[in-house]
């Protein structure tokens, strides 16, 4: 992780670089992220302010929000329902701005498994779940993901029998996919909290599923 | 024919499941393209975003970073739509490396 | 004007092969799949690519593809499917 200072992150245009620890070779794209939010910023296309919330709101996305959905999901059928006819405005009840990008709930049950990818580029419900993990975006992942998904599901240390189908969803368009996943047995008596805490990133994406105990 | 990003169902290897924390020039470059394509100014679309890293071409797509790719696709389009032109961008990019180099930094010559 | 498919109709992914900015993924080309839902209406990304409006909106669909019919070194259950989401301009009826 680098020391690197944004400009704009307090306000002030200007603001001293400190170098790594080790020193670190700065590079084109990066030159160039600096110089463009500099022009943008001296022509009032954007204000260093403005810069800074979304810097801030990019942090504050996490899996920590799509589990909260999730948690909810398992223990009121209600909102189960609304989560998965309109996922924007069920994360919206519990005061999560999911966007105006549609995102969309796909449901796990005994017999069905679901798992998301984007072989195109990278759509990923971010708004939800944070970034995307850097294997979700590779070439690997991408590739392999629609065409074997069970070994891919494998290599993640999941295995799906097989009379339990697998559905693999490529979000090629205007929709975001998260997964919903089956509830573990034995959380009978975790409160929502507790069970929020099982539900990682993995889970949500479809190659992990929810256990007691999370690695 | 199929172009080089469009990859599902191409052979490859094993998935790295290594993360790497985003360095804050990265965030930098996320939270630009979402200012850039908003409301308020609407100047882009993801849409124009992901064309632009499509046409860099199976050399380039492969080589760069996730957001490298990005940032080459943003600063392409920018120059396309007259918001900054190569020479305000070129001059720019030098006084902002010239600064990192007085501030202490060593740096690869940008190609 | 209504949308061209139906809910459980067979269609088959044009297979076409333009450049530019496509959003039917190549390993779909000339497959065919079931429609599973209508997902909304949409500008078309393949002229916002370019800058320009993509209107009028037109249909988004959800097409479910069985893996044993895209694939023929699928492993894996008889019943896995993928679904992906294809616009209209780019499905075309499977008997036609």
């Amino acid at each position: 992780m680098t020391a690197h200072h944004d400009h704009g992150h307090d306000g002030s245009h200007r603001h001293p670089h400190q170098p790594d620890i080790e020193d670190r070779p700065f590079e084109y794209y990066q030159v160039m992220a600096e110089a463009v939010g500099e022009l943008l910023i001296e022509k009032g296309v954007v204000s260093a302010e403005e810069l800074r919330r979304a810097i801030e709101d990019l942090d504050a996305r996490s899996p920590a929000l799509g589990a909260r959905v999730v948690a909810r999901a398992w223990v009121d059928p209600a909102f189960r329902t609304r989560l998965l006819d309109n996922a924007n405005a069920a994360a919206g009840e519990l005061g999560i701005d999911a966007g105006s990008i549609p995102i969309r709930a796909v449901e796990n049950t005994p017999r069905l498994h679901n798992v998301i990818c984007c072989t195109l580029c990278s759509c990923y419900p971010r708004l939800l779940l944070g970034v995307p993990p850097d294997w979700y975006k590779s070439r690997a992942y991408r590739s392999r993901v629609v065409h074997e998904p069970r070994a891919v599901l494998a290599e993640f240390g999941t295995l799906i029998p097989d009379s339990v189908e697998v559905r693999v969803h490529d979000s090629t368009a205007d929709l975001r996919y998260m997964v919903l996943p089956v509830r573990p047995a034995g959380s009978e008596a975790l409160s929502e909290q507790q069970l929020a805490a099982l539900v990682t990133r993995d889970c949500m994406i479809g190659t992990a599923v929810p256990t007691l105990h999370p690695a | 024919m199929r172009r080089h990003h469009d990859m599902g169902g191409q052979p490859a290897g094993r998935i790295d499941r290594t993360d790497h924390d985003h360095a804050p020039w990265e965030k930098r470059v996320d939270a630009l393209l979402r200012l850039l394509t908003d409301r308020k100014r609407q100047i882009m679309t993801v849409d124009e975003l992901r064309r632009g890293i499509e046409g860099l071409g199976p050399g380039a797509y492969d080589q760069l970073s996730y957001y490298q790719r990005w940032m080459a696709s943003v600063g392409e389009n920018l120059l396309e739509k007259g918001v900054i032109t190569v020479d305000e961008l070129g001059r720019k990019m030098a006084e902002v490396e010239a600064r990192w180099r007085a501030e202490g930094w060593s740096g690869k010559e940008p190609s | 004007m209504s949308d061209a498919f139906a809910i459980g109709q067979r269609v088959r992914v044009r297979a076409v092969y333009p450049p530019g900015h496509v959003r039917t993924p190549h390993y779909l080309r000339g497959r065919h799949g079931t429609i599973e839902s209508i997902a909304g209406h949409y500008a078309n990304p393949e002229e916002l690519a370019y800058g320009r409006d993509g209107l009028p909106k037109r249909a988004l669909y959800r097409v479910r593809f069985h893996q044993s019919e895209l694939w023929q070194d699928y492993v894996g259950s008889a019943a896995d499917t993928a679904v992906v989401d294809l616009y209209e301009h780019w499905l075309e009826a499977e008997n036609s």
